[in-house]
């Protein structure tokens, strides 16, 4: 697994950006924030589009940018591939050849994809002699995605590639860029301002706010901590576990996913046993007891669970966010009030009653 | 009756050697001011459009003087090549060459403006070189923008009248060009003659503008 290394400080009157990260590069690393908060000029200085003056830049022991060196290299030999906001296809070119001109530019013994394979994972194969002003907007960005792969880049760095399509679009591309992690093990940073993106696709979570990193970390820790309220929009705080399907009950049209050895009971999804399937579960959707439910219930899903913390309480609130572990981090949403009847603490254990779970297909885009 | 079709050549020359000098020159002026932060970018674009307003005769007055033995361009030349500028066909690609700088610069500016920087990030991002990215994104993509400069350039370099008679005077096969030859025969009188090559010209700068804008048209550049 590489490290990404950047170390920058850029201060203009209105704005400024200062992080001294190291990223693991596994899966998509989403970095979240609001308009503003720095998440695009740091996508912008980690591919040298931008230079943060006195910044250093590396991949594993590759110095990208370290002015105390005077090193800085080009974006245009740097091994990434990125995707604008927008696509910025050559409009004098056709498909074929806006997928060929990062090709061409890399030396053959560099090549690691085959036009063939994009063109297949892309679904590309009837854009191929079109000109990109006859695409829809998602079939564009596709193009570029797949443009950007062509180089065999050693990083795909991704500057909000959804955000000028519509739902229809977005719901569209969204399992392409899925696969691109799954299929071609291509180390993504993914920019965005929409958490529903970044819960679908994301491994490691950055969030940031006014220039600077606030989180960093797996995507389900730092979706479960206990401040995460104030980073996340509270309606769509949870955990987001990623579970196998193990079986499908046919005569009650219900599935049994499985993680850490434990069980979830869905309604019947799609997926056959042994793939994998991304849920969350809403704090909002987990209730708290403390005595093992030997009583009969209609929620399915009852999991034994292990206090790990309690969030802040807000004389003005009546709400408080709950940590447990089962297994996995979790995070329930309860009132003050159950709080004092239960008399909960740290290290106490309890069973978490998960009254629905969400999928990603589901998710509001 | 005689028609001297010397002076027709002669401008033809001076127009396609002046537009090959603006490009070489004027394409990275142009891009200059397309993409620079500079402050000193107003006043470039300023000394660039000068041309368009200075009456030719005040140009073609600098430019006699500039080109001239003890002239800042001219005594250069001589002590590099051991000849004169004034009233040579050389002078008159240069003096040609100011004059009708902006005609080249003002739509190659204008072109690379209308790229902007997106097109040439994305090719960086591919690999391609600064120069690379000029060449085979920027350049196909301001295609019209090279072509209005040709056109331009060149037209507005055949009907040049009062910076020629300056700075070139009105020597045949040197620097007698189409515009000062129509001028001469009015001059004797000799009507006829000047009919014929001004409607050459008239014709030809109809047929060559009735082209550009066909093949502006058809030009397979399509921007979303």
């Amino acid at each position: 697994m590489s490290i990404l290394t950047a170390q920058l400080d850029l201060r203009y009157p209105a704005f400024s950006l200062q992080v001294d990260l190291e990223i693991p590069l596994r899966g998509v690393t989403a970095v979240f924030g609001p308009s503003g908060c720095g998440k695009t000029t740091l996508l912008r200085c980690v591919s040298g589009l931008e230079r943060a003056p006195n910044g250093v830049v590396r991949l594993d022991q590759t110095v990208w940018q370290d002015d105390k060196m005077g090193t800085f290299v080009p974006l245009s030999s740097r091994p990434v591939g990125y995707v604008f906001q927008e696509p910025r296809l050559f409009p004098h070119l056709s498909v074929q050849s806006n997928l060929e001109y990062g090709r061409k530019r890399v030396p053959a013994v560099r090549h690691r994809i085959t036009i063939d394979a994009i063109v297949e994972l892309l679904g590309l194969k009837r854009l191929l002699d079109r000109r990109p002003h006859k695409l829809s907007g998602g079939e564009q960005q596709r193009v570029a995605i797949g443009r950007a792969l062509l180089t065999s880049p050693e990083l795909l760095l991704m500057d909000e590639p959804l955000s000028s399509l519509d739902v229809q679009r977005k719901r569209e591309i969204v399992p392409f860029i899925q696969r691109l992690n799954t299929e071609l093990s291509i180390p993504i940073i993914y920019v965005s301002h929409s958490l529903q993106e970044i819960l679908q696709l994301a491994t490691t979570l950055i969030i940031m706010k006014e220039g600077r990193v606030m989180r960093l970390g797996p995507l389900s820790e730092v979706c479960t901590q206990l401040d995460a309220r104030y980073f996340m929009e509270g309606r769509h705080m949870g955990a987001v576990i990623d579970t196998v399907v193990e079986s499908h009950d046919t005569e009650f049209g219900l599935t049994t996913l499985g993680f850490s050895g434990r069980h979830l009971f869905v309604p019947h999804q799609e997926q056959s046993i042994g793939e994998g399937l991304r849920v969350q579960i809403l704090s909002r959707d987990v209730s708290i007891i403390t005595s093992p439910p030997d009583f009969h219930s209609s929620v399915l899903n009852v999991l034994e669970a292990t206090v790990t913390g309690i969030g802040t309480i807000h004389a003005d609130h009546p709400f408080v966010d709950i940590q447990l572990d089962v297994g996995v981090p979790l995070l329930a949403t309860i009132t003050r009030k159950s709080l004092v009847a239960l008399d909960l603490h740290p290290g106490q254990r309890v069973y978490a009653q998960i009254k629905a779970v969400s999928f990603r297909q589901e998710y509001e885009m | 009756m005689d028609v001297d079709w010397g002076p027709l050549w002669l401008t033809m020359q001076l127009a396609g050697v002046t537009v090959i000098v603006l490009l070489l020159v004027g394409t990275p002026v142009a891009w200059w001011l397309a993409f620079t932060k500079s402050r000193i970018r107003t006043m470039v674009e300023a000394i660039v459009a000068l041309p368009i307003v200075l009456p030719p005769t005040v140009l073609g007055f600098y430019l006699l003087v500039a080109l001239g033995p003890h002239g800042a361009i001219g005594g250069f030349w001589k002590e590099l090549t051991g000849s004169s500028l004034s009233f040579t066909f050389t002078g008159l690609v240069i003096a040609s060459s100011f004059y009708s700088l902006p005609f080249v610069v003002q739509p190659l500016h204008g072109a690379f403006e209308s790229v902007g920087k997106m097109p040439l990030e994305a090719a960086w991002s591919l690999r391609a070189s600064k120069f690379d990215a000029f060449l085979t994104v920027a350049s196909p993509m301001a295609i019209r923008g090279f072509l209005s400069a040709i056109v331009l350039g060149f037209a507005h370099t055949l009907g040049e009248f009062g910076v020629v008679l300056m700075v070139g005077g009105n020597i045949p096969g040197v620097t007698k060009v189409l515009s000062i030859a129509i001028y001469d025969h009015v001059e004797v009188l000799e009507y006829t003659q000047a009919h014929i090559l001004s409607a050459v010209l008239l014709l030809l700068c109809f047929a060559i503008l009735t082209i550009v804008y066909t093949v502006n048209r058809r030009l397979p550049i399509h921007v979303s």
